[in-house]
């Protein structure tokens, strides 16, 4: 059977709200169920069929051709299948993503894979601010799974971060990993100010190191770490480059001291 | 006992009797082979038999830096106990002792699926506090801060309750030096074996056992049909040409690779034919009454 496909017919005439259109959702339903699925986020009624045409019937792997900045909400909750976009997704893609797998040939909006518990989300170009975070009120962020940004990520990347990994293959903005429960952080481009603010457990590798860092990390100096090499190997297997930085010595400082301190910035 | 020959070296028409295990297996790692076989070499010191040692253990192969875990140097080692319990304790102990504390090592899990054994799962408390764990592409492990840097572990290893102890050979030369060359031929042969391990010195037992002793502290006692300074006596098994007997014991995974190990290392000592080698070749068994694994010498020259 081939990918159910959602074509954009043009672009959306408001913010769609996509939450419902994942593998788990549509794997028992009709074509014709599918196009009354309502999208809309507005009081203008918007449903599937209005913004995308509509062809094979696979759902565990869904794909979209054609995307935009207002896809808001792609793949949440998803548990398992896949989800592929050519083009931009909107906010909170993946959000509470449990399982399966998001690629997006295009950028992503802020909070991707917000609270993501499981999968992976991988970004070929820029994600927003707050990739993995919590949104006001929740105090954990990511629980679990790997994010992979071949592009830019904005603002505190990973904060409250608890578990799971997220890579930025490019720059990343301030406050990278802010109060970090545990987990790990790659930012494999220069980072901006203040990395690991607050920071409890966790690791925060800098490939290129910040804009600032915080005067409350204990420096350890240089360190040969075994673990290094798994990571560089696990990263090579995801088609992550970070050329020689897995394999010399890294250089460690321990903090947020300003906390409780038993988190980690290695530096490249 | 009804005899087979091959090349010129008299086969007994007998069986091993080996008993069934539980096992598990670890990789060690180090910045030179040298210290990973080091590590792997402590660890797997005094156990040679489970009746006085708590396991039996040995290394299983060497573990190329392209094929181990974090791209240096390694080798595999195998754990053999009678129950699951016993094989924690030992695994725990020994990695403690020998693997965390040898210079550069990691260790890292060297056995999929099974009941889960802890490694660094329990080693962790050692960084009193500084420990750190890690999930990385489904598996987890822990960082433990020592006076050298760091030891890495994998917080857990996976067991075999399908595996066999007590696979052997009985190899007997004219003279002790015939003997252990045939002894050695067999070993090297062996050794290349996957998934076995010989855990006795050098591979070889020069002191056989029986079950049971005249004495009734003793729960075993030497195997003396095949001791020379006893042949001629009423109970000896030994031919009048027979001045040594060496075994050999293997410890497999499975018991395929138990009866590969055995087949491979009968054919390398009667190679040597009786003059160099083995004047002839017998198996040890209980009547076949106590071990659910028999292995025929007849099958395995076939």
């Amino acid at each position: 059977m081939s990918p159910l496909t959602f074509s954009l017919k043009s672009p959306p005439p408001q913010r769609l709200d996509l939450s419902q259109l994942t593998p788990d959702r549509l794997k028992d339903m009709k074509a014709a169920e599918i196009q009354r699925i309502a999208i809309g986020t507005t009081r203008e009624p918007l449903l599937v069929g209005d913004v995308f045409s509509l062809k094979g019937r696979d759902a565990a792997e869904i794909r979209f051709e054609g995307g935009s900045n207002r896809f808001d909400l792609l793949g949440h909750g998803m548990e398992s299948g896949v989800i592929r976009v050519e083009g931009d997704v909107g906010l909170k893609a993946g959000r509470r993503m449990r399982g399966g797998a998001i690629e997006v040939r295009g950028n992503a909006g802020p909070w991707l894979g917000s609270q993501m518990s499981g999968g992976r989300i991988r970004i070929s170009a820029d994600a927003g601010d707050d990739v993995g975070g919590p949104v006001s009120g929740e105090l954990a962020g990511m629980s679990g799974g790997l994010i992979l940004i071949g592009g830019k990520a904005g603002r505190q990347v990973g904060q409250r971060l608890r578990r799971g990994m997220i890579v930025v293959s490019g720059t990343s903005g301030d406050y990278a990993g802010a109060a970090m429960i545990a987990g790990t952080l790659v930012l494999l481009g220069k980072t901006g100010h203040l990395p690991g603010y607050l920071m409890r457990r966790g690791t925060i590798v800098l490939g290129r190191g910040a804009q600032s860092l915080s005067p409350s990390f204990a420096d350890s100096g240089p360190q040969e770490l075994s673990f290094a090499a798994l990571l560089g190997t696990m990263l090579a297997e995801q088609e992550v480059k970070t050329g020689k930085l897995f394999k010399g010595t890294l250089r460690r400082l321990a903090g947020d001291l300003a906390t409780l301190g038993k988190g980690e910035i290695l530096i490249g | 006992m009804p005899q087979l020959m091959l090349n010129g070296v008299r086969i007994d028409d007998t069986f091993a009797e080996a008993f069934g295990m539980v096992a598990t297996a670890i990789v060690i790692t180090a910045p030179t082979a040298r210290w990973a076989e080091q590590a792997a070499v402590t660890m797997t010191g005094f156990a040679t038999s489970v009746i006085a040692c708590g396991c039996e253990a040995g290394i299983d192969m060497i573990v190329p830096a392209t094929e181990s875990p974090d791209g240096r140097p390694g080798v595999r080692v195998l754990l053999f106990a009678i129950s699951p319990a016993e094989l924690q304790k030992q695994l725990q102990n020994r990695v403690g002792q020998c693997v965390l504390t040898c210079p550069g090592t990691a260790c890292y899990a060297g056995i999929a699926g099974g009941a889960r054994l802890k490694l660094g799962a329990n080693l962790r408390y050692f960084g009193d506090g500084w420990q750190i764990s890690k999930r990385l592409g489904g598996k987890h492990y822990w960082r433990i801060p020592v006076m050298e840097g760091e030891f890495l572990c994998e917080a857990s290893t996976g067991s075999s309750t399908e595996a066999v102890g007590g696979g052997n050979l009985l190899l007997m030369g004219q003279t002790r030096r015939t003997a252990l060359a045939a002894a050695e031929t067999a070993v090297k042969a062996m050794t290349e074996v996957a998934d076995v391990i010989l855990p006795f010195p050098g591979g070889i037992v020069r002191s056989g056992s029986k079950v049971g002793s005249r004495y009734p502290a003793l729960i075993a006692s030497t195997n003396d049909a095949y001791c020379p300074t006893l042949k001629g006596l009423p109970h000896s098994a030994l031919d009048p040409d027979i001045g040594a007997v060496l075994e050999i014991v293997i410890d497999g995974l499975t018991s395929d690779a138990v009866r590969q190990a055995m087949a491979v290392g009968l054919k390398a000592a009667a190679a040597l034919g009786p003059d160099a080698g083995p004047v002839r070749i017998s198996a040890g068994n209980y009547g076949g009454k106590l071990g659910r694994f028999h292995y025929h010498l007849k099958e395995l020259i076939g």
